[in-house]
């Protein structure tokens, strides 16, 4: 537990004073754990384990800026992927009109422990982002495409759009944003 | 689209991110919220005649300093339950400390009275609307609280939706101050924390609802 805390907080840290391949290290050690994480718990449906894996990294990107460098890194993340878990769940398999709450309290959940202790398993494609990057605007999904597939840099990828820099980071932000909301919403 | 892909395009999305963030949005939407309630304080409901007055007095300060009290506590709240795996134990531990001190204070006061003078005293001039008002004033700034907390991640979202009605209705309380003229303990203990109470359980019925992500 404290080796993995110990790799990861400081690739937070460095990610929170705008570390791009501190960030990257991150997410990727990440992804590997929340793969074998919710591989376990979703073992009916494993093709929703990679949608739920882009999900919940999408949200540990989006809202870093809830981490408190006081906190545990770990603590932190498994708190957002339980969520995501649950949320999942909700969505899934109890009726859209169970509160979150009722649900926490009545279904047991494994702790810290076991998120730490899960064991990394292959990468594969989400297929819900795929088709949810279909339905982004045009200029924001060149924008993507860009730099997921011909691997311009933010700026270069800008440029053949027309997009100054400071805009190609706006747009791609908002692309994720977008992104996150529509996958949330991609498996009703 | 491969997890991988989407890595790269996280990272080309990094930028620094200030360790007040949360704090900083929470504020300026409460700030935002506050001139809302100020301009239907003045416009709706009007200040109280006596202000100038009411302000050279202790007890304008001690009404204002409890409401205030509260409304600290539940913007600490706040703060806290929108992030992922923090406790908030502390900012509920120092509400209900306040709420205690404030109760008993006000349950000593009546203690000390007549009984025509505690039904006086619990009545007020304007019983029958300080709760209504409070929790009608409150709604702005929790519609506000309600949306920064959604873009928070409260991995809690009935206990994060009642500390911003709390929050809210704190806030809220501490500018009705200056519209209504009640001048006891007794009153305050029970009108204002009234309406504070339905605020918070609006923002908890809310957050289970609105607070999804």
């Amino acid at each position: 537990m404290d080796e993995l805390e110990l790799t990861l907080k400081p690739l937070m840290l460095a990610g929170l004073n705008g570390d791009a391949q501190a960030h990257a290290r991150l997410l990727k050690l990440l992804s590997e754990r929340l793969r074998a994480y919710f591989g376990r718990r979703l073992s009916a449906s494993p093709d929703d384990v990679e949608d739920l894996v882009q999900e919940t990294l999408l949200a540990v990107h989006l809202r870093r800026a809830t981490y408190d460098r006081a906190q545990p890194f770990t603590a932190w993340a498994h708190a957002i992927a339980r969520y995501k878990l649950i949320d999942h769940w909700r969505r899934r398999k109890i009726r859209a009109t169970t509160p979150l709450d009722k649900i926490r309290a009545t279904t047991p959940l494994d702790d810290v422990a076991d998120f730490l202790a899960s064991e990394p398993v292959d990468s594969d494609a989400g297929l819900d982002l795929t088709r949810v990057l279909s339905t982004l605007p045009q200029r924001q999904r060149t924008l993507v495409e860009d730099v997921k597939i011909h691997g311009l840099s933010l700026s270069e990828a800008g440029l053949r759009g027309g997009l100054s820099e400071g805009a190609a980071k706006v747009a791609l932000h908002r692309a994720l944003k977008l992104l996150a909301e529509r996958l949330r919403h991609a498996d009703r | 689209m491969q997890t991988d892909e989407l890595i790269d395009l996280m990272a080309a999305d990094t930028g620094p991110v200030s360790r007040f963030a949360p704090a900083r949005r929470l504020a300026v939407g409460a700030a935002v919220g506050a001139v809302v309630v100020m301009l239907l304080v003045l416009g709706w409901l009007g200040l109280r005649p006596d202000l100038t007055t009411a302000v050279t007095g202790v007890f304008f300060w001690i009404k204002a300093a409890y409401t205030g009290a509260l409304a600290a506590a539940g913007f600490w709240a706040v703060e806290r339950l929108g992030r992922p795996g923090v406790s908030a134990k502390r900012p509920a531990r120092l509400a209900a400390a306040v709420l205690l001190l404030f109760v008993l204070v006000a349950l000593a006061q009546a203690c000390r009275m007549s009984g025509p003078a505690r039904l006086i005293a619990v009545q007020g001039v304007s019983w029958t609307v300080c709760t209504r008002n409070i929790a009608i004033l409150a709604a702005p700034i929790l519609v506000i609280t309600l949306l920064i907390l959604r873009h928070l991640a409260p991995t809690r979202p009935t206990v994060a939706g009642f500390a911003a009605g709390a929050f809210s209705g704190g806030l809220a309380a501490t500018l009705y101050g200056l519209h209504c003229p009640e001048a006891t303990c007794v009153f305050v203990a029970l009108w204002y924390t009234l309406g504070v109470a339905v605020s918070a359980l609006v923002g908890a019925g809310l957050g289970r609802w609105v607070l999804r992500w």
